[in-house]
């Protein structure tokens, strides 16, 4: 197939950016979109201007590196409004689009997360609300033994489903407050719903809202954008978990 | 703890790097020499399940009060790297972390899906840890040291402990315990696992723990920088110079040791189930700087992937192995039928191979059995699937036409769903309707930097764990180990050895214009330079490609002398191409991904031609790797115990040099050896 890529390219942090146009014409509908990224770079190298620099690793879905805004949708996504199933942009095909489509990519945008250069951001601000307390202080050497504390399979079940979140950041880029509630709501619901989560339950919730603010992300308003665009299908109902845990640890 | 500049014995590893100027051997197959034998003395003699107690309490202790004044340096956030860095720094310790994702969340442990291994024996079947030990090294094919793998089974049960207690959320049963399932053909119920995503929700787990001494201050975090060169300093690993890769910067980094996690690596082939950053360049600086590079030749290949579409895929997916559990695989009996549609293609024209070759175990043979013969018939020319340019059709059939009558498609659908969307995703076709296609790839690298009991390699000071070690899977390994030894020497196993070499410390400070700092400052730029500076016609990825294809066709599954042979004319010919025609745009102070990528292939390039080497000098049938000189009658794998029981640990000798072979032998105390045998 033929498609035309419209691809945001800057130069570095601080450099102006701007939307290219390039022409691609031997794509085939099995290729990934990462796939059809490679084979531009091939040929942008070959003739000798630098290749677009985006991120990726596992290209399975699961590592959270790759993240573009495609056609205006982080990773594509749109919630199932288009009759498709949520995904990563690692996991899009190029059989998802027509032949001779015009395709326009960009970076996430956010506060929190500035351009390092063309569709590469920097999301460290993920790093340090997770560094402020999305965890559980148990050091090596110190567990009890695994049987010791059953666990609801209702509530260990719900713990997984919202610890599948991939930290890629398509939440913030869809939010127009650019803000990041979905991920730390999944992260204090995920620890929320264990015993072993609960002595830290409070201070956790509070250190890690206090990071998310302090990192320039905005404030959550109840849009529910952010859940439509997650890869992961994180419930919007975290925000709600994280809120009334906000509250009630201001009692505590 | 004294502030020495004379080194104490007790601290020396086992071998020097310099043990090899005793006696050399002349050229054998005009590639390599023999050196001396190499042996292993931190594990204490005596009964196999007091040794890890014993080492424990005669490694020495660090006073709490000198920890922050060593200083640690750990290459990679994988289970082994991030759990080694969370539990340094609880200890104390002053630990700087490295990793070349964005964030130490990405690492690929977190792509593992199956399940990880740990003696509990939660389910009364008779487990135990000498059983995950004996099935272990059966797994391996008798090539793995009993030690090591003994002491892996022994501390898996507190890895569950562990994990859980960090909020892990593993699969459960109703009563609110932890579920298990069987996994890799063994015959006891020990794998824990969290949906199809264990290795991510155990990342995540070491991940925060991470993050949590980030946050206390004793963990230093570099994300997005790459190791690049190690210093050794007076014989001991004393530091490593990594790029910024969002700047460029060239930095240096001192320490009083240095712990190498960086993964496996199967991205040698080009394509393999490993992430596209996968490398093997900070384990290869080491090897340049005097570690021993054990069994290169050691890959495991997975058979149930999703093959390859054409000649532009960039990596290849792995679907859990659980779906030979109910798929039947096939191939048409003609070659003309390849490219039919395959419901259309009778009962009496389909050849189910592994089920006519092995009546008893069918579909289930082990992954390498199963791999291979998927390989065979595709050479015979019974592939399916699209043609891929040069190499026919390379695909067989996973049929679960029959499951789906036998259990209905809602049963399979609750079984295998998410495997099938997975699929349908990938591959645009529907395998509740038209059978899957899978063939095999490679996944796993049981081969590494050889160590000691200690997690020591042959530099002093430099530690090595996870998959980027060789020490606990032999030729082979076992379904869900690799989450298990990540753990494993991270956690538990590393924390406690490292210390016996910290209570040396601290080293004394290594001026910044110590001759062996500049020289490798100066070795990084200056290569650095050359990639940017040919200015040659060709991409970096077109280097990757071409070494793939040579290193998957000679040095894949199956392997033959002459075709090593060729392969090491072939790559020495790709290098020298590579350093004079390689383009790589741009400059060095800025994100450039063209230059990460010329490091990383420069590196493979060479790892490519030892690992062909140490495959011609293994000269039997093993493990994951079939020789074809050394087979039964029957065209089944032969092993030589008589003649291979060791571990092939690799010197450097210089750069047009031939690699020395330094043999550790495997003695086999507490387990019997046997041949494999599963027809
Ligand atoms: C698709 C897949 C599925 C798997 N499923 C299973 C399973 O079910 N069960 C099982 O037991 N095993 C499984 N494995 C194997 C297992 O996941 C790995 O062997 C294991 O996770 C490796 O962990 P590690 O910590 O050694 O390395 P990794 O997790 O690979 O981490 C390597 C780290 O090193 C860093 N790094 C590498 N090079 C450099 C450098 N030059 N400079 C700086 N940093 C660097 C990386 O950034 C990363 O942080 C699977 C593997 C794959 C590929
Ligand atoms: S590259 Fe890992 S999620 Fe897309």
């Amino acid at each position: 197939m033929r498609i035309k890529v419209r691809i945001w390219r800057q130069d570095g942090p601080a450099a102006q950016g701007k939307l290219v146009d390039y022409d691609l014409d031997d794509i085939s509908e099995d290729m990934s979109f990462l796939e059809m990224l490679d084979v531009l770079n091939e040929d942008l190298n070959e003739r000798g201007v630098e290749p677009v620099a985006f991120d990726s690793d596992c290209r399975e879905g699961i590592c959270g590196m790759c993240g573009l805004v495609i056609n205006g949708r982080p990773h594509g996504n749109t919630g199932g409004r288009d009759g498709e199933a949520n995904t990563t942009t690692c996991q899009l095909h190029m059989r998802s689009f027509a032949d001779g489509e015009t395709i326009t990519i960009e970076p996430w945008r956010a506060d929190a997360f500035p351009v390092i250069r063309d569709l590469v951001v920097d999301r460290t601000a993920f790093d340090r609300i997770i560094a402020a307390g999305g965890f559980i202080s148990a050091n090596t050497g110190s567990a009890p033994e695994a049987h010791a504390v059953p666990v609801e399979k209702k509530r260990a079940d719900r713990a997984f489903d919202v610890a599948t979140c991939i930290g890629c950041g398509a939440c913030v880029a869809a939010c127009p407050n650019a803000s990041g509630m979905l991920f730390v709501g999944a992260k204090i619901t995920h620890l929320a719903e264990l015993p072993q989560g609960q002595p830290e339950r409070w201070t956790r919730v509070q250190a890690m809202v206090a990071e998310h603010d302090a990192d320039g992300f905005g404030g959550c308003t109840n849009i529910g954008e952010c859940s439509a665009a997650c890869p992961k299908d994180i419930p919007l109902d975290v925000i709600s978990t994280l809120n009334k845990d906000l509250r009630r640890s201001m009692l505590h | 703890m004294t502030d020495t500049t004379t080194y104490p014995d007790t601290a020396a590893p086992s071998t020097g790097p310099d043990s090899d100027s005793g006696s050399v051997s002349g050229l054998v197959h005009g590639v390599y020499r023999e050196g001396e034998p190499l042996f292993d003395s931190k594990a204490p003699a005596g009964p196999i399940d007091k040794k890890w107690n014993e080492r424990k309490f005669a490694a020495k202790l660090v006073n709490p009060a000198n920890r922050r004044k060593l200083d640690v340096i750990i290459v990679g956030t994988g289970l082994a790297g991030g759990a080694a860095a969370a539990t340094l720094g609880e200890a104390g310790y002053n630990v700087k972390s490295f990793c070349y994702q964005d964030s130490p969340r990405r690492a690929h442990s977190i792509a593992a899906q199956g399940g990880i291994n740990a003696a509990k024996n939660y389910k009364e079947d008779g487990d135990s840890v000498f059983r995950l030990f004996y099935d272990t090294v059966k797994g391996g094919d008798y090539r793995s040291r009993e030690t090591n793998v003994y002491r892996l089974a022994e501390v898996s049960a507190n890895i569950i402990d562990q994990c859980v207690a960090q909020g892990v959320p593993f699969a459960r049963e109703y009563g609110g315990l932890l579920d298990n399932r069987s996994f890799g053909g063994v015959q006891v119920s020990r794998t824990f696992y969290a949906r199809g995503q264990t290795g991510q929700q155990l990342l995540i787990g070491a991940y925060q723990a991470l993050e949590r001494q980030v946050g206390a201050g004793t963990v230093q975090m570099f994300a997005r920088h790459e190791m690049v060169e190690l210093i050794v300093v007076d014989g001991r690993a004393r530091g490593i110079i990594a790029r910024d890769m969002v700047t460029g910067e060239i930095e240096t980094h001192m320490a009083d040791a240095v712990v190498l996690a960086s993964g496996g690596y199967g991205n040698v082939f080009f394509l393999s189930t490993n992430a596209m950053g996968c490398n093997v360049t900070a384990t290869w600086r080491a090897y340049r700087k005097g570690a021993y590079f054990a069994n290169p030749c050691y890959t495991q290949i997975h058979p149930t992937c999703i093959p390859v579409h054409g000649d532009k895929q960039s990596k290849l997916t792995l679907m859990s192995e659980s779906l030979r559990n109910d798929g039947r695989i096939w191939v048409p009996k003609r070659k003309e039928d390849c490219d039919k549609d395959p419901r259309q293609i009778p009962e009496e024209d389909r050849d189910y191979y592994l089920e006519r070759i092995y009546p008893g175990f069918g579909n289930l043979v082990p992954r390498d059995i199963a791999s291979r013969q998927a390989k065979n018939m595709c050479d015979e020319g019974r592939g399916v699937g699209p043609e891929v340019e040069g190499q026919g059709r390379r695909g067989v059939y996973l049929d679960f036409a029959d499951a789906i009558g036998r259990m209905g498609e809602d049963a399979v659908r609750t079984k295998y769903g998410n495997l099938f969307d997975m699929y349908q995703r990938i591959t645009g076709e529907n395998p509740y309707e038209v059978p899957m296609r899978i063939y095999p790839a490679v996944h796993y690298t049981m081969g590494g930097l050889w160590v000691d009991y200690d997690l020591q390699s042959t530099i002093p000071g430099l530690f090595v764990a996870g998959e980027a070690n060789f020490s606990d899977h032999g030729a082979n390994r076992l379904g869900a180990s690799a989450l298990m030894q990540g753990l494993s020497d991270g956690y538990f196993v590393l924390p406690n050895t490292i210390r016996d070499y910290l209570a040396s410390g601290p080293y004394p400070k290594v001026a910044p214009d110590h001759p062996a700092v500049v020289e490798a400052q100066e070795s990084v730029r200056s290569r650095i330079d050359t990639f940017l500076s040919c200015q040659g016609t060709r991409s970096v990825d077109s280097f990757h490609k071409e070494l793939g294809q040579i290193m998957w066709e000679y040095c894949g599954m199956e392997r033959t002398e002459e075709g090593l042979k060729y392969a090491i004319e072939q790559i020495r010919a790709l290098k020298a191409e590579f350093w004079t025609n390689v383009r790589v745009l741009g400059t060095n102070d800025q994100l450039n991904q063209s230059l990460e990528k010329a490091g990383r292939v420069a590196d493979f390039i060479e790892l490519g031609e030892l690992m062909c080497i140490d495959a011609l000098h293994r000269r039997e049938s093993c493990g994951g790797h079939f020789r074809a000189e050394s087979q039964t009658e029957d065209g089944e794998a032969l092993r030589h115990d008589d003649d291979f029981a060791y571990v092939a640990a690799w010197a450097f000798d210089g750069d047009d040099e031939a690699p020395i072979l330094h043999k550790e032998d495997l003695v086999y105390e507490f387990i019997e050896l046997k041949q494999r045998s599963y027809k």
